[in-house]
């Protein structure tokens, strides 16, 4: 279904590589026209994605504003896209956060402001793509073309460790979606097997029956590589790394859209795909999900370093969203994709307060800091914004989100939501006690009293991420309505599949394999006489 | 008495069109090449072969799709030959064209012979790839191989290419005979060096199939067949070779011998030897694993790039075996796709390393390229697209070739191989990203100047990025072609 039989979702995914193009042709010493470009590309590219909202039926589940060409005829491979309840907003935020990305680099890059800018715009299209992908080999395809733009962000322009932790977060990302890979193979053959057609689209791929023994294999491939993006406890380590390396906006992209793409994919390709098996890894990832809130919060609290603090936040929140959509029921869900928003949001704003205090001291050390309140005052509201939205006090977007988790997740395992809620007051404690050495301890460091407040540009850039905070926390009823349609028929979907591979796999008893078993024996003595 | 009868073969030019060509062009070039002044600084002859190497390119696209066995079944012309000889031609054009560049930083290599000892090398490689005779094989093989060994040592000034010539031919000589040892057990048991009729021959004595003798034909066969592609275990001298050689030659080695070895490997052993699959499938399996195992854990300590890229020549072989291990149709056109995937993306990689020339030495380790993504941003970008698409990543060709030749093998029901080829792709992706990490994240440290480059290399390694982009992005073109060439192997 396209309603707007015209090809927007190609447009909003490619119009970043025209901007590409632009900057190839300006020159790379006028570096204040190259970020002006810049910015008016992502701009441009966020006014072109709201008809994305504003034609959106939240009446269907379907596939909307959907096109479809032939790509790699004779491997059925296609051009497939469309939009749905689930990507409409992680294709929103990523539009809406890479101006903010690039708005907070103006000063902050300074080699090489091309090359910065064009990876910046490479990757909002790879990202993009992968949100819209409908057919698995374009998804994949988008999927590993994130990974070059990040890794050239975090190796060029990131800290002292970049190369370390450019080229762990390249093959760690890799070495997961390589087994996806395969798997996404098998699947094709087990199609063309069972049906007779060669496809990977994936809303084909969805009506498979899959045997159960096969299916628990597939759909751990699928974890792996997805849990890795998340990145889900034990394999997070590379967040950290990567996190505190990359620069400013490397890290808000990392943060805002990149890990969202492995909960995307759990959602959009694993969990859809695999119905029994993903009921048989469900007390397994939440019990994952849930060490890893309370596993990042603990961390977190003991960080000297606020960029890593947040970093490991990340984990704890992300915990949060797996929580939400292993609970598998409407409010665990939605929640979980509300948070999603939610962190790309708040984590977002925190990163870049991080960045924006050492673009002046140039240390990120907590102990540096201590009353910087007194002498940034716009900056510590824009800071405390983000904290409270972080913690999820009541009135902000993360209030919503957590909530829903925890009603969604309290309904699923009662006692899993239990020690979440604990995770909760965990990231009260670190969140506020950061802030409180940060901000309002007494200012005794020479250094910090002479920081300047934070200029027009910093304020247009936080200013935005302020006001949804509140948008999402007072009116949730305008985002969630979009995707109610969506989780509803997924769920249902889901219900249903589940129940008819469980009927399938009414298990012989052992009574029954022994009952077989004779029989074979007993034919087989028939046959021989 | 009986009168021996003597048949003049009927003069087929159509079947051998394009060799004919590209060895008029060759003994032109020496001709000329003689007749001009020595250490001229012109390329004219660089240009003069890239001519005949156009046409030849040219009249190949144009006999696409004939088919017919021309000189007693000794040339086969199908699209399968096409392919082969369509990849050939690419590999000579771009080595040539990086050639030219090259030799300024040697002109010893401006002369008729180095160009027409290529050119002869290019003739032997197309021939592998049409020939329907066991015989022809081997002419063909030899003729590429004696004018490589001499390309290998053509900077005779240097201990290092003179060692890498010596090592090669020596080890090339013995390969030779086992492989020659091997065809004459096959002619023992069947009768016949044709390829069809050695088919037709075990179609009606099944018994021959498992004889011993044939056994050890079809073993020996693989000793030097595996020589020549860079297998397991026969792949010791790689790494020694293709540093020695001038650069611009170990590309083309790395990419045209490969193709060529693996046309010949495929029709020996899908057309003639077709009723042995099963037994030769095991065996491959593991040299196939161990091939891309070994080629990419060594090069992952590589500090200089031409071994490094030595050792990831050798994995990719691996690969390659992965398709020749699932048998199908698939998994034939995934090593067509593958090789010529392949030459893009290696030639490329090669014609920047020789770049990095200067007069009477090289930058080849490397540090050498610290930096320089940014000092020579075009430069950096083609490597870092020739480094992506070695590791498999999309949107370059070497995914979608991985693509092909992994699900091929995922198809024939051989998933451990196809999960032993992507654990080998992470593994491999370690050391192309560093290349990467050294020429964008590491500072300038020695100061390498890159004179500019002529008009030539910078054609080729454009066609090279173009070549190795749209075989990424929209492979259907060459796909297709892939697929058809392989349905039109005669049998």
């Amino acid at each position: 279904m396209n309603q707007l039989n015209f090809p927007i979702i190609s447009l909003v995914t490619f119009f970043p590589i025209f901007g590409v193009l632009i900057l190839l042709m300006i020159d790379k010493e006028s570096e204040d026209v190259l970020r002006g470009t810049a910015v008016a590309f992502s701009v441009i590219e966020f006014f072109l994605s709201l008809p994305l909202i504003f034609y959106f039926n939240d009446a269907t589940h379907q596939m909307q504003f959907v096109e479809l060409i032939p790509w790699i005829k004779s491997f059925g491979i296609n051009y497939y896209l469309g939009i749905d309840g689930i990507s409409l907003w992680l294709v929103i935020l990523t539009t809406f956060l890479t101006p903010i990305c690039v708005l907070c680099s103006w000063t902050y890059i300074q080699k090489y402001v091309k090359e910065y800018m064009i990876c910046l715009l490479l990757l909002e299209t790879a990202m993009l793509g992968a949100l819209v992908s409908l057919d698995m080999i374009l998804f994949y395809v988008f999927w590993e073309l994130m990974l070059i733009p990040m890794y050239l962000l975090i190796g060029v322009w990131g800290g002292k460790e970049r190369i370390y932790a450019a080229v762990k977060f390249f093959i760690y990302t890799a070495a997961g979606s390589v087994f996806m890979l395969l798997s996404i193979i098998f699947l094709y053959y087990y199609n063309y097997k069972v049906t007779g057609v060669y496809t990977f689209s994936i809303l084909e791929l969805y009506k498979l029956n899959i045997p159960v023994s096969v299916q628990f294999w597939l759909c751990l491939a699928f974890f792996v590589s997805f849990a890795i993006k998340v990145p889900m406890f034990p394999l997070h380590t590379w967040l950290p790394d990567a996190h505190v390396q990359a620069p400013t906006a490397g890290s808000v992209i990392l943060a805002g859209v990149l890990l969202k793409m492995g909960t995307y994919g759990f959602l959009r390709f694993a969990m859809p795909l695999f119905p029994y098996a993903t009921h048989q890894f469900m007390p397994v990832i939440a019990t994952l999900a849930v060490i890893g809130i309370v596993y990042g919060a603990l961390v977190a609290m003991v960080q000297p370093d606020m960029k890593k603090l947040v970093a490991y936040s990340s984990v704890s929140h992300l915990g949060y969203v797996m929580l939400g959509l292993f609970a598998l029921n409407m409010q665990g869900v939605e929640g979980g994709i509300y948070q999603m928003l939610n962190h790309g949001i708040s984590t977002g704003a925190l990163f870049l307060i991080v960045g924006m205090i050492y673009e002046r001291r140039h240390t990120r050390m907590i102990k540096d800091f201590g009353g910087i309140a007194k002498v940034m005052p716009v900056f510590a509201t824009f800071f405390m914004i983000a904290t409270l939205s972080s913690v999820a006090v009541p009135g902000t977007n993360g209030f919503v989100g957590e909530f829903m988790i925890l009603v969604g997740a309290f309904r699923s395992f009662p006692i899993f939501a239990v020690v979440a809620a604990s995770g909760a007051i965990l990231g009260a404690l670190y969140m506020l006690w950061m802030y409180q050495r940060v901000m309002f301890c007494p200012l005794d460091k020479p250094e910090n009293e002479k920081l300047k407040d934070l200029n027009a540009r910093e304020i247009i850039t936080l200013l935005p991420l302020a006001v949804l905070v509140f948008v999402m926390g007072f009116f949730p009823g305008l985002f969630l309505r979009k995707m109610d349609a969506t989780v509803s028929y997924f769920l249902k979907d889901f219900n249903t599949r589940y129940e008819a591979y469980a009927q399938q796999q009414q298990q012989p008893t052992i009574g029954d394999r022994i009952a077989a078993v004779m029989q074979i024996k007993d034919n087989k003595n028939i046959t021989v006489e | 008495m009986e009168m021996l009868e003597f048949v003049v073969p009927a003069l087929n030019v159509k079947a051998i069109l394009p060799q004919a060509i590209l060895s008029l062009t060759a003994l032109t070039v020496l001709l000329v090449g003689v007749s001009s002044p020595h250490n001229k600084k012109t390329s004219s002859l660089g240009y003069l072969s890239l001519v005949g190497v156009v046409v030849a390119l040219i009249s190949t696209l144009m006999i696409n799709g004939a088919r017919e066995s021309a000189y007693n079944g000794m040339v086969l012309m199908d699209g399968f030959s096409s392919f082969i000889t369509l990849i050939v031609c690419i590999v000579t054009l771009l080595t040539i064209l990086s050639s030219i560049n090259y030799q300024r930083f040697f002109p010893r290599l401006n002369c008729g012979e180095y160009y027409c000892l290529l050119l002869f090398a290019a003739v032997g490689m197309s021939f592998m790839g049409s020939a329907g005779n066991l015989l022809m094989i081997f002419l063909a093989l030899e003729t590429m191989s004696i004018s490589i060994y001499v390309l290998a040592g053509f900077k005779s000034d240097e201990a290092q290419s003179i060692e890498s010539a010596m090592k090669y031919f020596l080890l090339g000589a013995f390969a030779s005979g086992f492989l020659l040892f091997g065809f004459a057990l096959v002619y023992g048991c069947t009768g016949t060096m044709d390829l069809v009729k050695i088919s037709a021959f075990l179609t009606a004595h099944p018994e021959v199939i498992h004889s011993k003798m044939l056994m050890g034909g079809v073993a020996l066969m693989t000793v030097g067949f595996g020589f020549k592609v860079a297998m397991f275990p026969f792949h010791m001298w790689t790494p020694d070779v293709y540093e020695g050689a001038p650069t611009s030659i170990t590309g083309f080695m790395a990419t045209g011998v490969k193709a060529a070895a693996f046309a010949a490997l495929l029709r020996v052993f899908f057309v003639a030897l077709g009723h042995l699959q099963a037994d030769w499938t095991g065996i491959m399996w593991l040299l196939a694993f161990l091939t891309m195992t070994i080629g990419n854990v060594v090069a992952l300590s590589q500090t200089n790039i031409k071994r490094m890229l030595a050792y990831s020549s050798i994995a990719h072989a691996g690969y390659l075996l992965v398709g020749f291990v699932a048998g199908s149709k698939l998994g034939q056109s995934g090593i067509l796709f593958y090789l010529l995937s392949y030459a893009f993306t290696n030639l490329g990689a090669f014609g920047v390393i020789a770049l990095l020339g200067r007069d009477g030495g090289e930058y080849t380790s490397l540090d050498d390229f610290a930096g320089l993504g940014f000092k020579y941003p075009l430069m950096g970008l083609a490597m870092a697209v020739f480094m992506f698409s070695m590791a498999g990543i999309p949107p370059a060709s070497g995914f979608m070739g991985k693509f092909y030749l992994f699900s091929s093998a995922m198809k024939a029901g051989f998933i451990w191989l196809a999960i032993f080829g992507v654990i080998n792709s992470v593994i491999s992706l370690y050391y192309y990203l560093r290349v990467v990490v050294v020429m964008y994240f590491k500072e300038v440290e020695r100061d390498v100047v890159m004179p500019k480059p002529s008009a030539a290399v910078v054609v080729g390694l454009v066609i090279a990025a173009i070549g190795v982009l749209q075989m990424g992005i929209f492979p259907s073109y060459f796909w297709d072609m892939a697929r058809q060439s392989v349905q039109a192997m005669l049998m």
